[in-house]
């Protein structure tokens, strides 16, 4: 027990209106609290629903340090246990996905359970008759999550029963989410591949707010992007030709300020914002005929203009994923500790759309999220040196002043300039009030 | 020149010293131009391109990773990190001098370290390799790192 722990005063005085307290990053009392009552309190990632297509389907896996099991029930809905028998905690399935037909069977005592949880059997069933097993946690089965939303192949859990509803939780959020589905001609969205799986020692807020810093690109990545632009202008490359691919990947991340700037930003209450408003680096990507009257099919020909004139470029659904519509890509920061933070980077495929989509897709995020990323070395540097650098005494606050208003609120919708830090400052508005949603006093 | 079932196994040795050496510049022109670098993320992937790979990279993208290496403003090269290759005697699994087409599949630890860190990598790579005007280059590489679907942190030389 530290000193944050029923002292809602002393979390709340760690989020000022410009500047944030280190202890948010460091302390591991903070991070404790925040797995207790943040990540219990939103709506956090947990798969795509292709990732489990059939019945008896599941993957295994986290939302924030709850171990779970996402798996299609005989109904087909998608049900999120967490991953433990009520019996003696052993968990119930240990390899990334698989199917386990129609039951989970435990393989140490052989309980077993229905795909929704409930308890099926357990071997010397006359052993608990004359006992108040009926009343136990144990005999209601495994145990689901507070609640469960599946939003167009993507699902969402809330760890806490009561709470929050989805749609009041994201919102007009939801608009970025519904482009990228829209994109694909039959509206849906398949998992491509396994994730990228990249290990940072870090705190996962450092890598949320590096989706909307706008500011950093050009600094940060000059050895990759600055590079990349003077191997082209020295290659001989003809006016006409095609650019090599990696080259409109790459290169965009040395546009200036003033490019970042009248590209924009646009926050909603609750964490949630993206940037690229009226532009983004993703914009100038060639687009093929194949897909074009793919869309026209699906969509005619005015609907599938605005599907495809939405050019946002990185959205922020608060506390710990990043969407990237126009080339369907997913980053969730799953936070392991205080400094430590695993970053799974999902793609998928247009259902209906050609594969060079899914192609170039595959290329930027190998090129930019790798842990062999030229890129992805640059920003695990950034991390890394301010998870250590925080720990200095000379000064314990971290600056998120850039474009601050006075009397600043995040309840409604608001588009600016793409470099301001007001998407950090939302996150952390959010962060706060889902800090202390269930935090109460000690009793002294 | 006749290519014996040495100068291929050599030829790893040697490529394996450059890159622990840091010769990087040099090792960019083993390569043939239309050769690919290529690291699956998957065990035994087939597919480089519509899944992710950890590096499916050509003539463009070799040369910018050895160029950032060597940069000025590459800060996760500040300081740099150092590399070694261990490698046990490549199989020679295709040795066609009348074509000029030979295969190696090499295994090797790997291990990179950069200030007080250090990783190890239990890696096969296999080449294809070209006699191209009495030279041996490299026509394609495949690195399978043993853990591929384990989360890493930066591995930033060439395994």
């Amino acid at each position: 027990m530290g000193i944050y722990t029923g002292n809602p005063n002393l979390v709340s005085d760690l989020v000022q209106p410009g500047q944030v307290h280190r202890d948010v990053y460091i302390s591991d009392e903070i991070y404790r609290l925040e797995m207790k009552h943040l990540f219990a309190n939103t709506w956090v990632f947990v798969g795509h629903d292709s990732q489990t297509p059939g019945k008896g389907d599941y993957i295994t896996t986290q939302v924030a340090d709850q171990p779970v099991i996402m798996v299609r029930h005989s109904d087909n809905e998608i049900k999120v246990l967490y991953n433990r028998c009520p019996h003696k905690g052993t968990k119930i399935a240990i390899d990334r996905s698989g199917n386990t037909g129609k039951f989970f069977r435990c393989p140490y005592h052989a309980w077993s359970f229905k795909t929704d949880g409930c308890l099926l059997a357990i071997p010397l069933k006359k052993g608990y008759a004359e006992t108040d097993f009926g009343d136990t946690a144990a005999a209601k089965g495994m145990k689901a999550v507070g609640a469960v939303h599946n939003y167009r192949g993507f699902v969402f859990a809330r760890l806490a029963p009561e709470g929050i509803a989805f749609d009041d939780y994201f919102g007009e959020a939801l608009s970025s989410l519904d482009n990228m589905v829209d994109r694909a001609p039959e509206g849906r969205l398949e998992v491509a591949g396994p994730p990228l799986r990249y290990m940072h020692q870090c705190n996962w807020k450092m890598l949320v707010e590096n989706q909307t810093d706008a500011c950093h690109p050009m600094v940060a990545h000059e050895s990759s992007a600055g590079t990349a632009i003077k191997l082209f202008e020295e290659s001989d490359w003809k006016e006409g030709e095609p650019k090599p691919m990696a080259m409109e990947i790459i290169a965009p991340f040395m546009s200036p300020y003033e490019f970042y700037e009248g590209m924009g930003q646009r926050t909603w209450s609750n964490g949630h914002g993206h940037s690229g408003v009226s532009s983004s680096i993703h914009k100038d990507y060639a687009e093929e005929d194949a897909y074009g009257s793919a869309m026209i099919d699906a969509y005619g020909k005015e609907r599938a203009a605005e599907i495809l004139g939405e050019n946002r470029h990185n959205t922020v659904y608060f506390p710990n994923i990043m969407m990237k519509g126009p080339i369907q890509q997913l980053r969730n920061f799953i936070p392991l500790g205080p400094d430590k933070t695993l970053v799974e980077s999902w793609i998928y495929r247009l259902v209906g759309a050609p594969d060079y989509l899914l192609k170039r897709t595959a290329m930027y995020n190998r090129i930019i999220n790798a842990p062999t990323s030229i890129v992805g070395h640059d920003d695990l540097e950034m991390y890394e040196r301010a998870q250590e650098g925080l720990h200095t005494d000379g000064n314990e606050w971290v600056n998120l002043y850039r474009n601050a208003e006075e009397g600043e609120s995040f309840d409604a919708e608001w588009t600016g300039i793409g470099t301001s830090e007001r998407q950090m400052r939302n996150q952390f508005d959010a962060w706060k009030r889902f800090m202390l949603v269930s935090m109460t006093e000690a009793a002294t | 020149m006749s290519v014996t079932r040495d100068d291929i196994i050599d030829f790893i040795y040697a490529e394996a010293r450059m890159l622990d050496e840091g010769r990087f510049t040099e090792w960019l022109e083993l390569w043939l131009p239309e050769g690919i670098y290529w690291m699956p993320l998957d065990y035994k992937q087939t597919d480089p391109d519509l899944v992710t790979s950890l590096l499916y990279e050509d003539d463009f993208m070799r040369k910018l990773r050895v160029e950032r290496l060597n940069g000025a403003r590459t800060f996760s090269q500040k300081p740099k990190s150092r590399c070694s290759h261990v490698i046990q005697r490549p199989f020679v699994d295709k040795f066609d001098p009348d074509t000029g087409e030979f295969e190696t599949n090499t295994s090797m630890h790997y291990v990179e370290t950069r200030l007080d860190e250090q990783f190890l990598l239990a890696l096969t790579a296999v080449h294809e390799l070209r006699l191209v005007d009495g030279k041996l280059r490299i026509a394609n590489k495949r690195v399978d790192i043993l853990n591929s679907d384990a989360a890493f942190g930066n591995i930033q030389l060439l395994p």
